[in-house]
């Protein structure tokens, strides 16, 4: 479970990116974090990704106070967490296998037994026939789904993604979001920033305007 | 534990395979490398074969013990025998006085001088050789020498084993302020390639942390890659010192023949070989270890 407890968060030279916000969301429930661009979703995933620090509030995932984390328990804590970032974050010169493949090595997983999870998140994502591609190869539908694959394939408990349609035509970006509800189906936690609530339906819904509460 | 080693074998593996994309310049690296290696180990080489010479030339250390003129031969062969009981003597020879005579006679120079005189005026003697040729063990056995009757002089050639002594402890200095001055240079190396790799791979270690990567998963690639470059740098100097001794040894042999001088150069050993690879992959981790503490940190 996720909780927000009057939680602000500032960046300096003193802009507010979060203003006293609150909510809950339960196991395996999925939660839409709208607003325009600068309303601070972006920064409200960072918070719980461990990524940025409230600057007073707490913000709990799973029982644990982000807050109160010692730094070396972090990387720990992240490995729990699939984030799909609005930029994506793939590696250019490494195959779509070895882009799957990081977070298992990271997590120290045995090569077989990383090879086969990485395998089955490709085909659950319909790129199974690809692995030995480079990311630069494929479609921008194709890198997103990518992007998912790499984030599922440690099998998390919550998944986070920062506009996962952005950028998309609206059939890729249909097909990209129905990936996401698949997981959220099976019990994985959903927290999606997006602008495009349709795609999405049965979720939740935070609209924020410069960093506070407004739906 | 297993998933532990087996990050360690993939950050090795990575760190060969980053080396390998650029050869050229990973090759001129390592010349760099190899090259400020060579030079205090090929001095470590020759002042190996100073130490040769030293021991090989006909003026090892000795110490020159004179009887009295008016000691008799049964106060020689008693000399003699406490000589050889004594700790320090590690050779002996015997110049009985008759023999010097004969050969000073036969010398040429000295003849009819010597011919002239009424008596022989040579003492026996007899020359020492030493177990330890340390300055100050030669002067304390002399010490010794000098308390033995009928001894009238003990002559130590503690000077030139002082020059010598000198010498070789200069050439220590040198080679260690060289090593120590282009040690400095590996690490300056090390640290500018690995700051630049982590520059070139900062888009992978801000995901790598993203998705859940110790500090330590981060900098083993590059710790892997620092040491490999200063183990490289390290067989490039064994090869080149290697190379430096077989083109010497016949010329020096052949000079060294000159003076009745039997000096063969070797190259370093098993022992040696191994300093060097250690020490060259030590410099290189840490060039690596400072590159990251700064680069990281920007």
């Amino acid at each position: 479970m996720i909780r927000f407890d009057r939680v602000s968060k500032r960046y300096p030279p003193g802009v507010d990116a979060l203003l006293d916000l609150s909510f809950e969301v339960g196991d395996g429930k999925m939660l839409l974090v709208g607003g325009h661009s600068g309303a601070g979703k972006s920064t409200l995933l960072k918070l719980i990704a461990g990524i940025e620090k409230s600057t007073s509030g707490a913000v709990l995932v799973g029982g644990q106070n982000l807050g109160s984390l010692a730094p070396s328990a972090l990387p720990y804590y992240r490995r729990r967490i699939g984030m799909v970032f609005q930029d994506q974050k793939l590696l250019f010169d490494r195959s779509v296998f070895e882009n799957v493949m990081l977070p298992l090595s990271i997590s120290g997983f045995p090569p077989r037994e990383a090879g086969s999870r990485v395998r089955a998140a490709l085909d659950k994502v319909g790129l199974g026939k690809r692995e030995k591609a480079l990311p630069i190869m494929l479609s921008g539908g194709e890198q997103q789904r990518l992007a998912i694959a790499r984030a599922v394939v440690g099998r998390p408990d919550l998944l986070l993604a920062d506009e996962p349609t952005a950028h998309l035509d609206a059939d890729t970006a249909s097909d990209v979001a129905r990936i996401f509800l698949e997981f959220n189906r099976v019990g994985v936690s959903l927290l999606v920033a997006t602008h495009v609530h349709e795609l999405f339906p049965g979720g939740d819904r935070l609209m924020l305007d410069h960093g506070r509460r407004v739906g | 534990m297993k998933a532990w080693l087996s990050h360690h074998r993939q950050s090795a593996a990575l760190a060969w395979r980053r080396i390998a994309a650029t050869p050229v310049n990973s090759l001129l690296s390592l010349l760099a490398i190899g090259i400020a290696l060579a030079l205090p180990a090929g001095g470590q080489m020759l002042l190996s074969a100073a130490r040769q010479l030293a021991g090989t030339a006909s003026a090892v250390p000795q110490i020159s013990v004179f009887m009295a003129a008016t000691a008799d031969r049964a106060m020689a062969n008693d000399v003699r025998a406490r000589l050889q009981q004594q700790p320090g003597v590690k050779q002996l020879q015997f110049l009985a006085r008759e023999e010097t005579l004969a050969r000073m006679k036969a010398s040429g120079g000295l003849r009819e001088v010597i011919e002239a005189l009424p008596a022989n005026p040579f003492p026996d003697a007899f020359v020492v050789g030493v177990r330890d040729e340390r300055p100050e063990a030669m002067e304390k056995l002399a010490t010794e020498l000098r308390k033995l009757a009928g001894v009238e002089h003990v002559q130590l050639d503690s000077a030139w084993v002082r020059r010598l002594d000198a010498l070789l402890k200069l050439g220590r200095s040198a080679l260690l302020l060289l090593a120590s001055l282009l040690g400095c240079g590996l690490v300056a190396i090390s640290f500018g390639i690995i700051r630049m790799q982590v520059l070139t791979q900062r888009a992978e270690i801000e995901l790598s942390r993203l998705l859940g990567a110790t500090e330590a998963y981060v900098r083993r690639p590059f710790l892997y890659h620092g040491s490999l470059l200063g183990l490289g740098g390290g067989l490039v100097a064994w090869l080149l010192v290697a190379a430096s001794t077989l083109w010497l040894r016949a010329p020096l042999a052949e000079l060294a023949g000159m003076y009745e001088i039997n000096l063969v150069l070797k190259g370093l050993d098993g022992i040696e070989t191994g300093l060097l690879l250690s020490f060259a992959a030590l410099l290189g981790w840490l060039g690596a270890v400072f590159s990251l503490r700064q680069t990281l940190q920007d």
